[in-house]
C-alpha cells in the first residue's frame, strides 16, 4: 500500500485513495501546471488506522443513532467521533513516512520548517451533485514534522465535523463508504490573488475569461470583503477587452506569527491595478490551460507569487455550464439578419 | 454642450476667398434655394478621403464617387433604411450628409426588394465578381488609350482623302467628354459590389457580437481578412526588387541619397544592372500606379511619376535583406493564425445550429471580402492615376496654346468649364483669330490660386447642422467611422484629460514619441519607433509602417483602408479619435492601446 503519493506522480488509478482535492491538484500538476508542490497521504492510511484502532463499529453505531434534523444530536455524535479518531495512534510507519516526505518538501523548496497547508481531501468530494465544499477542515501555516502528522490526524477527525455528518446524511452518503486523504502542500505568500472564470459570468460568453483580483491573499476576493479589480480577457486573441479598477480597501497579509490577518490598504495603493497586463495574460493562460485540461469551463483560484502565477484550485464552473442555451443567438438567413443589422447597426 | 453644429449658412467666407462657390458645380454648394433642407440636415466633413482643400476639377471624382454610392443604395439594391449620401462643397472642403428612409412603412416596403436584388448578387457573387476585374481592366485600358494633343496647323491629308468630314477640335472636345464619362463609369463599377460587401461583412460582424458579446473587432477582421491582397502588391513588388538587387550584387549602387533618375541611369548598360532594370520595368505596370496620398487629389504623388518614393522604400528593404531579415510576410503563419482563431471561437459555440450559422456567415463574408480589399488598387490607385495623367496632358495642350503657364492649372477649372475653355481654343483655331483664353486665363488663374490659398487657411469644423439622435446610417458608421459617440465628442470639443478614444482598429499596445504628420509629404520625417499621428493614413503609407510604433488618426472606422493595412502590418492603431492631430504635439510620449481604442499622452 502506497502511503505517500507526490502530486507530480499523479495517475488516474490513484483517484480512489486521493480524494477530490488531491486528485485535482495532482492531475493539474501532472499536466505541467504551476501548482505549489506537495504530497497526499493516501485515504487507505485512514482506513488502516481505523481498522488497526478497532473503532469502525463504534463510529457506525454513533452515526446510526443521529437524528439529522436535531443539531444537538449531530453535535454530540460528532464530538464523540472526532474524539475517537483523535485518540488513535498514527501507525508508526506512516508517521515516519509523513515526516520524511515533509522533510523532502522542505528541502525541495529550500526552506527549513517550510510552512504548509494540511488539507482534507475526502473521497466523496467534488461529485457532480455534491461539492462537499468547506465541510472538512484545513490547517494553514503548519510548520515542522510533528505538527504536520498532528494535523493529518485532525483532518481525519474532521470527516466527522457536525456539518460534514449532516451534509452526508442529507445527501445520502454512507459515512463508512467515505475515507479521508490528506494533502500537504507548500504555503504561498501572494502579492496579489483572486479567482478566474473561464467564461464571462455575466452572459455565459465562453470566449472570455473573467478575472477578479486583489492585493494579498485570495481570501479577500473569495470572501467578498473587497471589491476586486475585474478584467475581461478574450481567450482567442489574448486581448484585455475590459478593465474595472476598484478601490481595494483591505488585504490579507501574513504576520510574523504566521497569522493571516486583514489590514487596511494605504490610500495610494487602493486604486492601483493589482496586476500588470502581462500578469493578467499569465492568469488567463493558466485558467485556459486548466479549462483545456478538464475540457469544461472552470472556476480557478490563483495567486501571484514573485513573477509567477500559481494555480491553487480549479473546479468546474456550475452556473452557466448547467444552463441550456435556448435558441440560436443569430438569425441564420443572411438577408433577414442583414436587414436587421442595417436597421440597427451595433455601433 | 451644444446640441447642434453651426449652420452651413453661418460659415463665413475666408478673407480673399470671395467667389469660391463659382469654382464648384452649382448643384453641390449650399444655397438659399435648398436652405430649409440643408439647415435641418447633418453634414460631416469627409476627412477620410479629403482632409485638404479640394481643387475645382478634383471635385469631379468626389461627386462621381458619392453619387455612385448613393445610386446603388437608393436605386439598385434598395437598401431598406438608407438612401444616398448628399454632398456639398463649403470653402473648398467636402461635407457629406447621409439620407435615411424616415418612414417605417417605406423601410418595410423596401425589404423584399432588397432581398431580391442583393440576394441575387450574393447567390451569384463568384460569377459576377469574376466579370468585374476584366470589366475594370478594360475601362482602364480605354482611359489609357485616351490622348490629347495640340490642334494641328492644318488637318491631315487623310481627313480629306477619307472624307471624314470632322476636325481635330471636335475630337478634343469629344475625348474630354469620354474621359469624364469613363470616370463616372469607373465609379459606377466601384460601387457595384462594395456596399453589398460591407453589408455581408457587417452581418458576420453582428453575428459575432451576438454570439460573443465582448469579441474584439480585430478578431472578426482577422477571421475574414484575405491572404493575397492586390492592394499590398506594390509593396510586395518593391520587396522582390530589393531581394533581386542584393542577389545581383547591386546593393551598393542604391546606397546614398542620389535621386532615382541618377540611380536608374547608373544601372543601365551593365548586364546585372539591365537585368534588374527589366524587373523594375515589369513591376511598374500596373503596380506603380500607386498613390502616396488618398488618390483623390491630382497632387497625390504616384510612384510611376515619382520613382523616388518606391526607391526610398527599396533602400530600406535592401538594408533589411543585408541585415538578414526576411521581408516575406509569413503567409503560412498568417493562414494558421486565421484558422486557429476561427476554430477556437467555433469551439465555444454550443449548438450545431450556432456553428452552422457562424460558418455560413463567415463563408459569405470571406466570399465578398476580396472585393472590399482589392477594388481600392484598381479604382483609386490605378484608374485615378490614369485620369490625373490624362488631365495633365490636356493641361499641356492648353499650356501650348498659351492659355496658362502650368499644366496643373487645368485642375483649377471645374468639370463644366473645361468644355468652354476647349471651345474658346476651338474658336480661335477655327477662325484663325485670337482666342480669349491667353489674356483671360493667366489673370483668372492668379485669382483662383489666391482663392485656394485663402481657403487653405480656413479650418473646417468637423460637422455642420443638426445631428440625428443616433447615427444609424450603416455606411456612415462603417466607412467614415462616424458614430453617435463621435458626434457627442465633437459637440463637447476636445477633452483636456490627456486621453483620446476612437476605434480599436488594429490590436496591440505601443508607446513612443508622437510625430504629427498633416500631409502625405510629411511622412519622410518619421523616425524609428515614433507614433504616427495623422488626420488619416492612406494604404500607400504602409512602407513606413515598418519603422513606426503605432498609428493614431483623426478620422476613419475599423474598415477604413488605414485600418485594414494596419492590421495587415501588425501595427497597433486607433482610428477616428477626432482630435488626435490637434491634441497631441510632436515629441510628446503617447501610449496607443489598439485593443481598447484609447490614446494616452504620458507626458
Amino acid at each position: 500500500m502506497a502511503q505517500i503519493l507526490w502530486f507530480e506522480n499523479y495517475q488516474p488509478a490513484d483517484v480512489p485513495v486521493l480524494g477530490g482535492k488531491n486528485t485535482s491538484l495532482g492531475s493539474l500538476m501532472a499536466a505541467g501546471m504551476p501548482v505549489p508542490p506537495g504530497f497526499a497521504v493516501s485515504a487507505d492510511c485512514y482506513r488502516k488506522a481505523l481498522a488497526d484502532g478497532g473503532i469502525g463499529g463504534q463510529l457506525d453505531a454513533l452515526i446510526a443513532a443521529v437524528d439529522p434534523h436535531e443539531p444537538a444530536s449531530v453535535a454530540a455524535a460528532g464530538a464523540r467521533a472526532r474524539a475517537l479518531i483523535g485518540s488513535l495512534d498514527m501507525p508508526a510507519g506512516l508517521a515516519d513516512a509523513t515526516r520524511a516526505a515533509y522533510a523532502e518538501l522542505c528541502s525541495r523548496c529550500g526552506e527549513a520548517d517550510l510552512p504548509v497547508a494540511v488539507r482534507s481531501s475526502a473521497t466523496c468530494e467534488d461529485q457532480p451533485d455534491a461539492s462537499f465544499a468547506g465541510e472538512h477542515d484545513t490547517y494553514l501555516w503548519v510548520r515542522g514534522g510533528d505538527s504536520v502528522t498532528d494535523s493529518v490526524l485532525r483532518c481525519w477527525a474532521s470527516l466527522f465535523t457536525d456539518r460534514g455528518i449532516a451534509y452526508r446524511l442529507e445527501r445520502g452518503y454512507g459515512h463508512a463508504a467515505v475515507a479521508m486523504s490528506v494533502g500537504v502542500q507548500q504555503m504561498v505568500r501572494p502579492r496579489a490573488a483572486g479567482v478566474a472564470f473561464t467564461l464571462n459570468p455575466l452572459n455565459g460568453d465562453r470566449s472570455q475569461i473573467a478575472i477578479d483580483a486583489s492585493w494579498g491573499f485570495g481570501e479577500a476576493v473569495v470572501s467578498g470583503e473587497v471589491t476586486p479589480d475585474n478584467f475581461l480577457v478574450d481567450k482567442v486573441m489574448g486581448a484585455i477587452t475590459k478593465r474595472t479598477i476598484s478601490a481595494k480597501t483591505l488585504e490579507y497579509r501574513l504576520t510574523d506569527a504566521d497569522a493571516v490577518v486583514a489590514v487596511p490598504v494605504p490610500g495610494d495603493r487602493q486604486s492601483v491595478p493589482c496586476l500588470t497586463d502581462e500578469e493578467i495574460l499569465a492568469v488567463t493562460r493558466l485558467a485556459r490551460r486548466a479549462e483545456k485540461h478538464y475540457r469544461c469551463p472552470q472556476d480557478v483560484e490563483w495567486a501571484l507569487c514573485g513573477s509567477e502565477v500559481l494555480l491553487l484550485q480549479s473546479r468546474p464552473e456550475t452556473v452557466w455550464s448547467r444552463r441550456p442555451r435556448t435558441a440560436a443567438a443569430c438569425t441564420a438567413d443572411p438577408i433577414t439578419s442583414m436587414v436587421q443589422t442595417l436597421l440597427h447597426p451595433s455601433r | 454642450m451644444a446640441d447642434r453644429f453651426p449652420s452651413p449658412f453661418e460659415m463665413p467666407t475666408p478673407p480673399g476667398a470671395e467667389g469660391w462657390q463659382d469654382l464648384y458645380a452649382y448643384s453641390s454648394v449650399f444655397s438659399e434655394d435648398r436652405r430649409e433642407y440643408e439647415e435641418s440636415a447633418f453634414w460631416f466633413m469627409d476627412g477620410v478621403h479629403t482632409p485638404e482643400v479640394i481643387p475645382p476639377w478634383d471635385a469631379t471624382i468626389l461627386e462621381y464617387a458619392i453619387i455612385a454610392l448613393s445610386q446603388y443604395n437608393t436605386r439598385h439594391y434598395v437598401i431598406p433604411p438608407a438612401l444616398g449620401v448628399d454632398i456639398r462643397f463649403l470653402n473648398g472642403y467636402m461635407y457629406l450628409s447621409p439620407v435615411g428612409v424616415a418612414d417605417p412603412a417605406e423601410i418595410e416596403a423596401r425589404i423584399p426588394e432588397f432581398a431580391e436584388r442583393a440576394g441575387y448578387y450574393f447567390a451569384n457573387w463568384d460569377r459576377l465578381y469574376a466579370a468585374w476585374i476584366p470589366k475594370v481592366r478594360a475601362l482602364i485600358d480605354e482611359l489609357e488609350s485616351i490622348s490629347f494633343s495640340p490642334l494641328p496647323e492644318r488637318e491631315d491629308m487623310a481627313v480629306i482623302t477619307e472624307g471624314r468630314g470632322t476636325g481635330s477640335a471636335l475630337g478634343l472636345l469629344t475625348t474630354y467628354h469620354r474621359l469624364v464619362d469613363l470616370t463616372l463609369k469607373l465609379w459606377q463599377h466601384h460601387f457595384e459590389f462594395l456596399n453589398l460587401g460591407y453589408a455581408a461583412y457587417l452581418d458576420f460582424f453582428g453575428c459575432c457580437k451576438q454570439l460573443f458579446p465582448s469579441i474584439p473587432d480585430q478578431a472578426i477582421a482577422k477571421m475574414v481578412a484575405g491572404i493575397q491582397v492586390d492592394l499590398f502588391q506594390p509593396d510586395e513588388e518593391v520587396k522582390k526588387l530589393a531581394r533581386l538587387a542584393v542577389e545581383l550584387g547591386l546593393a551598393s549602387r542604391f546606397a546614398g541619397p542620389a535621386p532615382a533618375a541618377e540611380v536608374l541611369d547608373g544601372l543601365r548598360g551593365d548586364p546585372q544592372g539591365d537585368k534588374w532594370l527589366a524587373a523594375w520595368e515589369e513591376a511598374k505596370q500596373p503596380w506603380f500606379n500607386f498613390s502616396a496620398g488618398t488618390t483623390f487629389y491630382h497632387t497625390d504623388k504616384v510612384w510611376l511619376e515619382y520613382p523616388d518614393i518606391p526607391l526610398g522604400f527599396l533602400r530600406a528593404y535592401i538594408a533589411k535583406v543585408q541585415r538578414g531579415e526576411t521581408l516575406e510576410r509569413p503567409v503560412e503563419a498568417v493562414i494558421a493564425e486565421r484558422d486557429r482563431i476561427v476554430s477556437e471561437y467555433t469551439e465555444f459555440l454550443d449548438s450545431d445550429e450556432d456553428r452552422a450559422t457562424f460558418a455560413a456567415k463567415l463563408g459569405l463574408a470571406r466570399t465578398v471580402f476580396p472585393y472590399v480589399e482589392n477594388h481600392n488598387f484598381y479604382v483609386e490607385h490605378w484608374a485615378h492615376s490614369v485620369v490625373w495623367r490624362k488631365m495633365r496632358d490636356l493641361g499641356r495642350v492648353l499650356v501650348a496654346a498659351e492659355f496658362f503657364e502650368n499644366a496643373d492649372d487645368v485642375f483649377l477649372l471645374s468639370r463644366h468649364e473645361v468644355p468652354e475653355v476647349l471651345f474658346d481654343l476651338y474658336h480661335g483655331w477655327a477662325v484663325g483669330a485670337p482666342s480669349r483664353g491667353p489674356k483671360y486665363w493667366p489673370r483668372e488663374m492668379a485669382r483662383r490660386n489666391g482663392i485656394m490659398d485663402a481657403l487653405r487657411k480656413w479650418s473646417p469644423p468637423p460637422a455642420l447642422g443638426v445631428p440625428p439622435e443616433v447615427i444609424t446610417e450603416p455606411f456612415t458608421v462603417m466607412l467614415w467611422g462616424i458614430t453617435s459617440d463621435s458626434v457627442k465628442q465633437w459637440l463637447g470639443g476636445p477633452s483636456d484629460a490627456g486621453g483620446l478614444s476612437g476605434f480599436a482598429a488594429s490590436p496591440g499596445v505601443a508607446e513612443g514619441p508622437a510625430r504629427v504628420v498633416l500631409t502625405a509629404d510629411g511622412i519622410g520625417e518619421l523616425r524609428e519607433g515614433e507614433v504616427l499621428v495623422a488626420p488619416l493614413t492612406a494604404p500607400s503609407w504602409a512602407p513606413v509602417f515598418g519603422k513606426i510604433a503605432a498609428t493614431v488618426t483623426d478620422v476613419g472606422g475599423i474598415m477604413s483602408h488605414a485600418a485594414i493595412v494596419c492590421r495587415e502590418y501588425g501595427l497597433p492603431a486607433v482610428t477616428g479619435t477626432a482630435f488626435g492631430t490637434r491634441t497631441i504635439k510632436t515629441g510628446q510620449r503617447v501610449r496607443v492601446d489598439g485593443n481598447a481604442g484609447t490614446v494616452t499622452v504620458i507626458d
